[in-house]
């Protein structure tokens, strides 16, 4: 059967599965719309917000990073993974205690204050936004490559599928479709790595192959990340396992992660559909387990990949370069630049041409049949350019498995994108309706009514999203990811933090240490990312690391300026006292 | 212990335990990941350097870890005090 048939079959059948469990739960009330009425099992819970906070981007780009940066990508596989114990044990079960709906909901109750609802609900839509634009592109590429359309067609199309289960569905039937996606995307990652580290290392688990020997094609035992830092030093590139970033940047970048993460509104909410503190709980450790599978197999995949292109690409002649290469060249993936006019490709240190590669015509050809770049190459030694997505796109390719396999990874995709694409809207559509319209504009809004406008602004904010998957401003959304943590780490985990575990924060404590901690960090960042033509960071902190200062800026703030005003009133005081303990019998009087 | 008393135990416990579990979750990621990586990595887990292990996959086994912890132990300690009725939104 050929790639084409393999790719609809698997494609059809996953979608047949989503959109029918999307349309057998459909939510009626505004309960089962925010919040799957509170029924959700704390395992089902678990895999649902495991495939809502693993993206298009961590599916498809994580196990690139490692492979291109090494220990240097352990920023991200810790800070996106440690993040949630900072979620489990200082947030959650006390929201979830709390009982509404939505963070903005805490945030304006707990400082007894419109004004914090609001900063709090332009916070959320803003971090939903940047991350929701990413997923769209994510979708639209995906679908472009597995249908032969154009990448415009491709977000639309993903666009109309999402509005039909989220929109319609509410948060009952994106979970339950959550579900399937994990079970999807679980299956593709792991799969192919499976069969890799058979190939390279012998052992069926990657996790044992990466501290394993290397023996591919009957190759003399060595240890595998000996190999990899013998290699780095043939090509002259900095050791597998070290890193280029001082110690201060990567602790910085990676408390910020960590801090965001916990902070992240569409990761916080998915906790408020089960049943109990106690389900939230066992539900936190089932979604860092299902996180953990694949953030634990990231590294071994980064590392196999970056073994097989080196050997299957270093010093070859193009013309015996293997077949994947050509392919994926004629996808703008990969590129090669003779700089030395030897007629050999070769890997070296540094950039081979800056940004991502512009080609010619594809009827213009070098002498050995490549195509070529409009990109003025770089001095350095380094000839090939490969895109970090073709880590996981290309690598059943590269290593030779079955086209089933390759059919599976993109489902998986597909999978990834959608199940976050669903969340984020389904928390920005809630910000709209619940949090700004009924809480602010309207308070009179009916039940029936308030699903009805969370519809609409899901159905507006995919137009918007949509425009911007077809139009990504150049380089915008990959800057703005650094926002989205960045803010989150430095307005949502201090108030919420200082909501749960101090009495004496007050209203005005709380928003001045947000307004300080957003206006740090985003001043920063803007600075640095779209101002500043230099990279001189204050203490050598990059942006991605300052939403971790900002942090820190706005506890000093909000408790500062608590300690010298009036303390919060009886009432919100006692209302923290009780969210302190799960069960509602017996609430503390006093 | 009347309810106030079990309020106050329940409280002073997690404190302490969140506290307890917070500084392994420093430790095994900021410490052992990155401050101490360099240290570490003339010991090796297989073939692989210490640090660097602990960096890419023993920081989250133990991040697993502690929340399987963190988990056991409040919700027996609900169970103690009879905090642990389901309750609704």
């Amino acid at each position: 059967m050929s790639q084409a048939m393999w790719n609809f079959i698997f494609i059809g059948i996953t979608f047949t599965a989503y959109i029918s469990i999307a349309l057998m739960s459909r939510a009626s009330s505004t309960k089962d719309y925010y919040t799957a009425g509170g029924s959700v099992s704390p395992f089902a819970n678990g895999m649902a917000t495991a495939a809502d906070w693993m993206s298009a981007a961590t599916f498809i780009s994580m196990a690139g990073v490692v492979a291109s940066s090494g220990y240097g990508s352990s920023r991200f596989l810790m800070g996106w993974t440690g993040g949630f114990v900072l979620l489990t044990t200082l947030m959650v079960p006390y929201l979830r205690k709390f009982g509404k709906a939505t963070v903005p909901d805490f945030i304006g109750d707990r400082y007894y204050s419109q004004t914090a609802r609001l900063v709090a609900v332009v916070c959320a839509i803003f971090i939903c936004m940047t991350y929701i634009m990413g997923q769209m592109r994510g979708v639209g590429i995906v679908f472009a490559r597995l249908f032969d359309i154009e990448i415009a067609t491709g977000v639309l199309l993903g666009s109309a599928i999402v509005f039909f289960y989220a929109g319609i569905g509410g948060m009952k039937g994106i979970t339950y479709t959550q579900v399937a996606q994990y079970c999807v995307m679980v299956f593709a990652y792991t799969i192919p790595v499976i069969y890799i580290s058979m190939m390279v290392t012998g052992d069926a688990l990657p996790q044992l192959g990466l501290v394993g020997h290397y023996v591919k094609d009957g190759a003399e035992a060595m240890p595998l990340l000996e190999k990899m830092n013998l290699i780095a030093d043939e090509l002259g590139v900095t050791h597998y396992t070290q890193g280029t970033l001082s110690s201060i940047d990567m602790f910085c970048i990676t408390a910020a992660l960590m801090f965001g993460t916990a902070g992240l509104p569409h990761v916080i909410v998915r906790f408020f559909t089960v049943k109990s503190v106690k389900a939230v709980r066992i539900s936190a450790c089932w979604t860092l387990s299902f996180i953990a599978i694949i953030y634990l197999t990231a590294p071994a995949l980064g590392l196999f990949a970056r073994l097989n292109i080196v050997q299957e690409i270093d010093k070859q002649a193009y013309h015996s370069a293997p077949e994947w290469f050509s392919n994926w060249e004629d996808q703008g993936m990969v590129a090669w630049v003779d700089k030395n006019n030897d007629g050999l490709m070769a890997l070296g240190k540094g950039e081979v041409f800056s940004g991502k590669p512009v080609y010619r015509e594809a009827e213009v050809r070098g002498e050995y049949g490549q195509r070529l770049v409009q990109n003025t190459p770089s001095t350095g030694p380094n000839e090939v350019y490969y895109d970090r997505d073709i880590i996981v796109l290309a690598n059943p390719e590269v290593a030779g498995l079955p086209p089933w396999i390759i059919a599976l990874v993109m489902a998986g995709c597909v999978a990834a994108a959608l199940s976050t694409a669903a969340g984020l809207l389904l928390v920005l559509s809630t910000s709209i309706s619940h949090d700004l319209m009924k809480k602010v504009l309207k308070p009179d809004l009916s039940d029936k009514e308030e699903v009805f406008y969370a519809r609409l602004a899901s159905f507006g904010a995919l137009l918007i999203a949509a425009y911007f998957g077809i139009n990504p401003p150049a380089d915008f959304v990959a800057k703005t990811v650094a926002f989205a943590f960045g803010l989150a780490a430095s307005s949502f985990f201090p108030t919420i933090f200082l909501g749960i575990f101090t009495r004496r924060t007050n209203q005005l404590g709380a928003i001045s240490g947000m307004i300080a901690g957003i206006g740090f960090t985003a001043g920063y960042i803007i600075y640095f990312q779209f101002m500043a033509d230099h990279s001189d960071y204050w203490m050598g902190i990059s942006p991605e690391g300052i939403g971790f200062v900002g942090m820190l800026l706005n506890f000093a703030v909000a408790i500062s300026v608590s300690a010298v005003t009036a303390r919060p009133p009886q009432a919100v005081q006692d209302m923290v006292e009780s969210i302190r303990v799960p069960n509602n019998a017996g609430v503390a009087s006093h | 212990m009347n309810e106030r008393e079990k309020h106050k135990y329940h409280w002073r416990y997690s404190l302490r335990l969140v506290m307890a579990l917070l500084i392994l979750w420093f430790s095994v990621s900021f410490g052992a990941g990155i401050l101490l990586k360099d240290f570490l990595d003339q010991f090796s887990i297989g073939t692989a350097p210490l640090g660097f292990w602990m960096a890419q996959q023993g920081s989250i086994i133990g991040f697993v870890i502690l929340l399987i912890i963190y988990s056991v132990m409040m919700n027996r300690l609900d169970k103690k005090l009879g905090f642990d009725q389901d309750d609704e939104i």
